[in-house]
């Protein structure tokens, strides 16, 4: 009896008590999950390419003879690579600018009924999968492209100028810049979509200050929005390029799947991505470490994108 | 999908006991090569309406048949690349081929009709090293007299994935020439000097549809029911001939089929006036001790059943079936498929 009255009052547990080292558990699992998972991935890329690595050495980053057939094993990824930076960069100087036009006409000048429309249709852009950009390029647009803008432009080049190398290729709608023009078309919405998030996060009193100064819209949108969303358009573009530099279905259908270093335009390449597609259902042995250390490889040059960009990106919030 | 299937199974599971089927209710499962999954599937289709049985068959191609067969995951693998037999020895497997098929050349050539060029293996193999370039070649042309030949360029299309129909093109190129046999050589995926790659039949066909002056080569199959435009081929007799299904199976009938051990023959390059030099066949791989005895029973009872009563479904498919004294051959070497206990485990 006095030992109950003689204990320290009991004090209610708050509610949230009981839950708090649970919900910080799961956010710090979840955290460590990603990391984990990250770096599981990197180890066993690098675990699994080893031997084909090993074997080339740097010649697998420069070499240009990619040859399967196990009787003379040679894998040197200079074509694929050179492929993927090369659609990757022409996909996001086409998109980029476009992009950056629908976002901006959507937040500044669209009027307010045509507003949702043309965002919803951007979004479900977005949505559509890799592999009916695929049809669709090799289908639709391949001939299309063949007829109006391939042939013109070979048989509008003239002999032995720079044109005519630029333009070289077989004109029936595939190769590099015909991959990058999809690329394009498929990273486009992405960016759309995100950029006009950003833009919306402007406050409006900073843009309505601006346009009572007196501000044109196009300076409106260049020396004030496009500076306040810097940090976040960075992340955006980058989206866009991780995005390009790891399609695979829409580019295989369309890229011409050569591992030779392209030529011109229109010639045929292929990219990181759509080597590892085409190849990695009947690869055994050497050529499945091959096809490992390529994976190995994107996986360094998306890092790489993304470490310049914030690399990038300080110097710039320094300056 | 999956929900929808796993809510059938036990209904028709019970349908099957209550309808008091023969036996039991086998399920077996296979995985490998695309190209036979058509008549696999509608094979499986009939064959589970007669007997009740299914058959699960997932084409994931023939290396990946071939891995998850050593992985001992499926109770049969298929390829369209045949294993030779100190490799079937060293892993304990057992082969048999299934249905024959023909690799195709065809090529676009607008005002030209199919079968109107000819062509002979060496021909075929230097456009493919790149080193006949023209339509209006003069060695396309000596074996084409009185044909008004294009003075286009050749464009080369080929498979960008690895493949069974890769492997039996390369292969017959590296017989027919040294060089493409020191350059290239044959296999399913294969360092091709020129040219550019499709992914899958459609693939190849879309670009040779979309490039005047092309040359490309499918399965027989996709040719046909695509129209495609083909090319006459030599063969060993030195007779020209078309592909079609009687020159696939007149392939299959003079390969000396009791001479292979462990069925280890490619159809490629037989004698006999009516052959087709491409052609191929497609096997089935499986252990030679089945633990399990009844699972290697069932899968080989679904192949016996497949000899006997499928045959119109393949042709239909627009696949040839092998001859009848290939299949006794066959069944006579499911002897040697036997179960823990040391005996056949089929009939």
């Amino acid at each position: 009896m006095s030992i109950v009255l003689n204990a320290p009052p009991r004090r209610g547990t708050p509610r949230g008590a009981t839950f708090e080292p649970v919900f910080e558990g799961l956010c710090f699992g979840a955290a460590t999950a990603l990391l984990v998972a990250l770096g599981g991935v990197l180890v066993s890329l690098a675990i699994g390419g080893w031997p084909a690595l090993s074997r080339f050495g740097l010649n697998f980053i420069t070499g240009v003879t990619w040859d399967p057939n196990p009787d003379h094993e040679v894998y040197g990824a200079a074509g694929p690579i050179v492929g993927t930076l090369i659609t990757s960069a022409a996909a996001l100087a086409m998109a980029l600018p476009v992009a950056g036009g629908v976002a901006f006409f959507l937040v500044e000048l669209c009027p307010t009924f045509l507003r949702r429309p043309i965002g919803t249709a951007v979004e479900l852009l977005a949505g559509i999968p890799s592999i009916v950009y695929g049809m669709w390029g090799l289908f639709v647009f391949a001939p299309f492209f063949a007829a109006h803008v391939e042939t013109p432009l070979m048989s509008a080049a003239p002999p032995g100028s720079f044109w005519e190398t630029l333009f070289s290729g077989i004109p029936n709608g595939s190769g590099m810049l015909a991959a990058s023009i999809i690329l394009a078309i498929m990273i486009l919405p992405f960016m759309a979509a995100t950029l006009r998030e950003l833009l919306n996060t402007v406050p409006p009193q900073v843009r309505e200050s601006a346009y009572g100064l007196g501000a044109t819209t196009a300076e409106v949108v260049l020396s004030v929005t496009l500076p306040y969303i810097r940090r976040g358009a960075i992340g955006a573009v980058m989206l866009g390029l991780g995005r390009a530099l790891g399609e695979t279905m829409a580019v295989t259908f369309i890229i011409g799947n050569s591992h030779a270093f392209p030529k011109g335009l229109f010639d045929s390449g292929s990219t990181i991505a759509s080597t590892i597609a085409n190849e990695f259902n009947e690869a055994s042995g050497l050529q499945s470490a091959a096809l490992i250390a390529l994976g190995l490889v994107l996986f360094v040059i998306t890092f790489t994108v993304l470490a310049l960009a914030r690399l990038l990106l300080r110097t710039q919030v320094r300056a | 999908m999956k929900i929808l299937r796993a809510a059938l199974t036990p209904v028709s599971w019970v349908a099957a006991l209550a309808l008091a089927a023969p036996a039991t209710a086998a399920s077996i499962s296979g995985a490998g090569a695309t190209f036979p999954a058509p008549v696999y599937a509608k094979w499986a289709e009939t064959y589970r309406a007669q007997t009740h049985n299914d058959l699960n068959y997932q084409a994931i191609g023939s290396g990946g048949g071939i891995k998850q067969i050593n992985a001992g995951t499926v109770d049969f693998g298929a390829s369209d690349k045949p294993l030779k037999p100190d490799v079937q020895a060293a892993d304990g497997l057992q082969q048999f081929p299934t249905v024959i098929g023909g690799v195709v050349p065809v090529m676009n050539l607008p005002g030209f009709k199919p079968g109107q060029i000819r062509l002979t293996g060496k021909v075929l193999a230097d456009i493919y090293l790149g080193l006949i370039k023209k339509w209006n070649d003069p060695v396309i042309a000596s074996w084409n007299k009185g044909v008004a030949l294009p003075n286009i360029p050749i464009t080369v299309v080929h498979r960008s994935d690895g493949s069974g129909t890769s492997f039996l093109f390369t292969t017959y190129l590296s017989m027919e020439d040294p060089k493409w046999a020191a350059g290239p050589g044959g296999n399913d995926a294969v360092n091709w000097p020129v040219g550019l790659g499709g992914k899958g039949n459609d693939g190849v066909a879309a670009f040779v549809k979309q490039t005047v002056g092309s040359i490309g080569y499918v399965e027989y199959a996709y040719a046909k029911q695509n129209q495609m435009t083909y090319a006459l081929m030599q063969n060993k007799a030195g007779k020209w001939v078309a592909p079609n299904a009687a020159n696939f199976a007149a392939a299959a009938a003079y390969a000396k089929w009791p001479a292979a051990p462990g069925f280890y023959l490619l159809l490629l390059d037989q004698p006999g006036a009516a052959s087709w030099p491409i052609t191929g066949a497609t096997f089935i791989l499986m252990h030679k001790k089945q633990t399990n005895p009844q699972a290697g029973h069932d899968v080989l009872a679904f192949f016996d059943w497949a000899y006997k009563n499928g045959d119109a479904q393949a042709a239909a498919l627009d696949y040839v079936t092998l001859p009848a004294p290939v299949k006794a051959l066959v069944r006579k070497s499911w002897n040697t498929i036997v179960g823990p206990n040391g005996k056949p485990v089929y009939p």
